[in-house]
C-alpha cells in the first residue's frame, strides 16, 4: 500500500517528530499561505522556501529522495495547467504554479511524515475541528487497509476469471459494501460489549512545551521572512 | 453459584428462522468450557445472548444478576466478549486507548483507566507495545491485544469466539498458554478441536439451536466424529 | 478534480476554507442528530468503501475503465449530512496522506465535491425517486460530478487560471462523460445493492418542500450560469460583482495591492471571491426565506 511508507516514516525519532502536532500544523499553514501568496516572479523566494523545506527534511532525518518523489506526484496535473498558462504567454506564472505546487506537497508531506495520524487527529480535535468529523477522520484510516486488502482480493478472483463485465463489477461493488456494513456492525457490537454508551471517551491532551512554541515562532517568521525580503 | 445461567433460551432471526430453540447451560466460577458444532447451529448466535447484544425469548442470569436493561452495563463489565475479527475488536488509535475504552466507558477517571490498561497489557506480554497503532501488530498480538482489552475491564467471565482463527500455529500455543494462565472462567466458541482439548474440561455440542449433547471434548468428538480425518 | 496547492489564488481558497468550515459544522451536527456517536463506526468504515471501490474497474467502451466517484451512492445510502462528513473525511485522508489535493484550497475541493457534489447528487434522488427512481438515480451520479466540476472550473477562472473558450468546452466534454459514467454505477450498484439486502437504501422522504425544489432549481441553474460565464467571458465573474462587492470586503486584502504585487489578476480573483460570496449568500438568505415561509 503506497501510504506504508508515511506512516513508517511517521514513527521515527527526530526534533520535528518531537514537536507538538498543533506547532506543526501552525507551521506549515504558515509556510502554505506564504508560498501561495508570493509573487509568480520571484524566484530567489522560491529558492528560499525549496532551502526552508531541504532544513526540515534534514532535521526530520527523513529520506530525501523518497520524500522529493511522493511529492513528485502533484506535478502531472500542476504540468497541464502550466502548459495553457505557457501557451497563454504567461510564462511566470506557468512556472511559478509547478513551484508552488510542488513545494506545497512537499511541505504537507513533511507533517504527516513527522506526526502519527493519531496525534495529528488529536490535534484538529484541539483546534475545533467537529469532533464527529475527525471520529470518521480516524475509523476512516484505520479501516482503509482492512477493506483496501478486501476490494483487493476481490480483484485478484476476479481478474483470475477474465475482465470483469459492467454488471459483475456492480455486482462486486454491493458485495465489498455488503462486507464493509457487516464490518461496521462488526465494531458497532465490539464497541457495545465493552460498554460504550454513546460518547468515545476523551484522549489525553498533548502537552505544549516551550520547544513547539519556539518552532512555530521561527517556521512562521521564516516563512514571512522569505516572501517579504527575497 | 453458576457465573452463566441460562434457562430456555430461544431466538428467531428477523428473517424468521429459529436460532435458538430452548438452550439450557451453567457455567461454574473458574471453569472452562467448549462450545462445539457446526456452522450455522447457533454457538455465535449464543454467545452474544450473554451480554445482551441479542434479545431472545428464556433467562440469562450474569454472576447472579438477570440480564434487564438496568443490569446491562454491569453485565457488560462481568463479561467480556472476545470476537473472531480481532480488527473489528481494535478500532482506538493507540493500544493503550484501545485497552482503556472499556474502563472509560465504566465511568473510570483517566489516569485509573490507563493504569488499568497498562496492567492488562503487561499481562498478555504486550506492555512495551503501548503506543503502537492496532494496524502494525500481528495477528497474534492483535488477538492478544483484544484480550487484554476485555481484561482491562477486569471481567469474571471471558468468552472467546473461534479465538484460533489466522493464528499461525505457535501464535495457537502462546494464547492457549495466555488463557491457562488467566483465573476467569471462560467460553471457548471453537472448531479448533485440538485446542478445546488443550483447555476445556467440559464441551457442550450445538446441533440447530439446541445443546445436543454434554461431556468431555474427548467424548464430544468420539460421539460425532468431530475430527478432521 | 482535486485541486491542488497553488492553483487558486488567496482570496478564493480563503473564502472557501471560510465557507467550508460553518458548512461542516451544521452537516456534522446533522450526521449526528443530537450527541450520539453510535454512527461513527458506520460512516467511517463506509470512507474506506468508497476508497477501496475506486480499486473496482468498470469497463467503459473499449479499452478505457472508469470508477466510482461516490458523492451520490453515499447521499442515497447515509442521507446527504453524513455522505458530507465521510465525502470530508476521504478528501482529507486524500490530501494528506495521498497528496491528492492541497490543504488551502481542501476548503475549495470540500465545498465542490462533498458539500455541492453530494446535495447535486442527492436532490434528484429526493425530488424525483417516487415516480423515476432509476432516472432519479442515475441523475444523481451525473450532476454529482457535473457540479463539482463546474465548480471547480468556476474556482480557477476566479483565480485568474485562463480558460482558454475551445480548451474549456473539450474538459467540459470530458467531464461530461466521466459523470455519465458516474450515473451509471451509481444506478448500477444501487440496483446490485438492493437485490442483496433492500434495508440498506434509506427510502426518499415521502413529503417534498417546496423549499428543496427552489434550491434544487437555484443550484443547477447556478451551475449552469457558472459553465456559461466561465466560457462566455474569462473576466465573466469579475463584471458580475465587481460594482456590487461592499468596499468591505476589499479592505482586508487591500494590502496586497499597496505592494503593487501581481496586482491586476489579485484584483480579478478578489473580484471573482467576492462575487462567489455575494452569490453563495444569496442562496443561503434565499433557501431560509422560503423555507420559513413553507414551515
Amino acid at each position: 500500500m503506497r501510504y506504508a511508507a508515511i506512516e513508517q516514516w511517521s514513527r521515527q525519532q527526530s526534533v520535528l517528530h518531537r514537536r507538538d502536532a498543533r506547532a506543526k500544523i501552525g507551521a506549515l499553514l504558515a509556510f502554505l499561505i506564504a508560498v501561495s501568496t508570493t509573487a509568480p516572479a520571484s524566484r530567489i523566494a522560491f529558492a528560499g522556501y525549496a532551502l526552508l523545506l531541504a532544513a526540515a527534511i534534514a532535521a526530520a532525518r527523513l529520506p530525501f529522495p523518497a520524500l522529493v518523489r511522493r511529492a513528485a506526484l502533484v506535478l502531472p496535473v500542476a504540468a497541464g495547467f502550466a502548459l495553457v498558462l505557457w501557451f497563454s504567454d504567461e510564462r511566470a506564472r506557468a512556472v511559478a504554479l509547478l513551484e508552488k505546487s510542488f513545494l506545497s506537497a512537499v511541505a504537507t508531506l513533511l507533517l504527516v511524515a513527522t506526526t502519527p495520524m493519531p496525534e495529528l487527529l488529536r490535534a484538529l480535535e484541539i483546534l475545533h475541528l467537529p469532533r464527529l468529523l475527525v471520529l470518521v477522520i480516524h475509523f476512516l484510516y484505520r479501516y482503509l487497509f482492512v477493506i483496501s486488502g478486501q476490494a483487493r482480493r476481490m480483484r485478484l478472483a476476479a481478474s483470475s476469471r477474465g475482465r470483469l463485465q459492467f454488471r459483475s463489477a456492480a455486482g462486486a461493488l454491493a458485495v465489498l459494501f455488503a462486507r464493509s456494513w457487516e464490518r461496521a456492525s462488526g465494531i458497532y457490537r465490539a464497541m457495545l460489549a465493552r460498554g460504550f454508551s454513546g460518547q468515545f471517551p476523551a484522549l489525553a491532551p498533548p502537552r505544549w512545551r516551550a520547544a513547539d512554541a519556539a518552532f512555530f515562532i521561527a517556521a512562521v517568521l521564516a516563512s514571512v521572512a522569505v516572501r517579504v525580503a527575497l | 453459584m453458576p457465573v452463566i445461567r441460562v434457562r430456555g433460551l430461544r431466538y428467531r432471526y428477523p428473517d424468521g428462522a429459529q436460532a435458538l430453540d430452548g438452550v439450557d447451560f451453567d457455567l461454574e466460577p473458574g471453569e472452562c468450557v467448549a462450545v462445539l458444532g457446526a456452522n450455522g447451529s447457533g454457538k455465535t448466535t449464543f454467545v452474544l445472548h450473554l451480554n445482551g447484544l441479542l434479545e431472545g425469548e428464556g433467562s440469562i442470569e450474569i454472576c447472579g444478576l438477570g440480564l434487564k436493561k438496568q443490569n446491562l452495563a454491569q453485565i457488560r463489565s462481568k463479561i467480556g466478549l472476545v470476537f473472531q475479527d480481532s480488527d473489528e475488536q481494535l478500532f482506538m488509535p493507540t493500544l493503550l486507548e484501545d485497552v482503556a475504552f472499556g474502563p472509560m466507558n465504566l465511568g473510570m477517571p483517566r489516569e485509573q483507566a490507563v493504569a488499568r490498561a497498562q496492567k492488562a497489557l503487561e499481562l498478555v506480554g504486550m506492555g512495551a507495545l503501548l503506543h503502537k497503532a492496532p494496524y502494525h501488530l500481528s495477528s497474534g498480538e492483535k488477538r492478544r491485544a483484544a484480550i487484554a482489552g476485555v481484561l482491562a475491564m477486569e471481567p469474571e467471565i471471558l468468552v472467546l469466539d473461534e479465538p484460533t482463527t489466522s493464528l499461525d500455529p505457535p501464535g495457537q500455543r502462546e494464547l492457549a498458554d495466555l488463557l491457562r494462565a488467566l483465573p476467569q472462567a471462560k467460553l471457548l466458541v471453537t472448531h479448533d478441536v485440538f485446542f478445546a482439548r488443550a483447555l476445556a474440561s467440559r464441551a457442550v455440542f450445538f446441533d440447530r439451536g439446541r445443546i445436543a449433547a454434554e461431556g468431555t471434548v474427548e467424548e464430544i468428538v468420539a460421539r460425532f466424529n468431530w475430527t478432521q480425518r | 478534480m482535486h485541486i491542488p496547492d497553488g492553483f487558486l489564488s488567496a482570496p478564493v481558497w480563503g473564502a472557501f476554507d471560510v465557507l467550508a468550515l460553518p458548512a461542516l459544522g451544521i452537516a456534522a451536527r446533522r450526521a449526528q442528530r443530537g450527541l450520539d456517536e453510535r454512527n461513527v463506526p458506520l460512516l467511517g468504515v463506509m470512507g474506506a468503501f468508497v476508497f477501496a471501490a475506486q480499486m473496482i474497474n468498470f469497463p467503459v467502451g473499449p479499452g478505457t475503465s472508469g470508477h466510482l466517484v461516490g458523492a451520490a451512492l453515499l447521499a442515497i445510502a447515509l442521507g446527504p449530512a453524513a455522505a458530507s462528513v465521510v465525502m470530508t473525511s476521504i478528501l482529507a485522508i486524500q490530501a494528506l496522506v495521498f497528496q491528492d489535493g492541497g490543504i488551502l484550497s481542501l476548503g475549495a475541493n470540500i465545498f465542490n465535491m462533498a458539500i455541492a457534489g453530494v446535495l447535486a447528487g442527492y436532490l434528484p434522488y429526493r425530488l424525483l425517486a417516487h415516480a423515476h427512481r432509476a432516472s432519479a438515480i442515475f441523475l444523481g451520479g451525473v450532476l454529482s460530478v457535473l457540479v463539482s466540476a463546474a465548480f471547480a472550473f468556476a474556482e480557477l477562472a476566479a483565480s485568474g487560471v485562463p480558460m482558454p473558450r475551445r480548451l474549456l468546452l473539450l474538459s467540459m466534454g470530458f467531464f461530461l462523460v466521466g459523470a455519465l459514467v458516474e450515473g451509471a454505477i451509481t444506478l448500477a450498484a444501487v440496483g446490485a445493492m438492493e437485490r442483496l439486502n433492500p434495508h440498506w437504501l434509506r427510502a426518499p422522504e415521502q413529503k417534498t418542500s417546496p423549499a428543496l425544489r427552489w434550491i434544487a432549481a437555484a443550484a443547477l441553474l447556478l451551475a449552469v450560469a457558472g459553465i456559461l460565464i466561465a466560457s462566455r467571458y474569462p473576466d465573466g465573474i469579475e463584471h458580475l460583482a465587481a460594482p456590487s462587492a461592499p468596499a468591505w470586503l476589499h479592505a482586508p486584502l487591500a494590502g496586497y495591492r499597496v505592494h503593487g504585487i501581481e496586482s491586476p489578476w489579485l484584483r480579478r480573483s478578489l473580484a471573482g471571491a467576492a462575487g462567489l460570496i455575494l452569490i453563495y449568500g444569496a442562496c443561503l438568505f434565499a433557501g431560509r426565506l422560503i423555507s420559513r415561509r413553507s414551515a
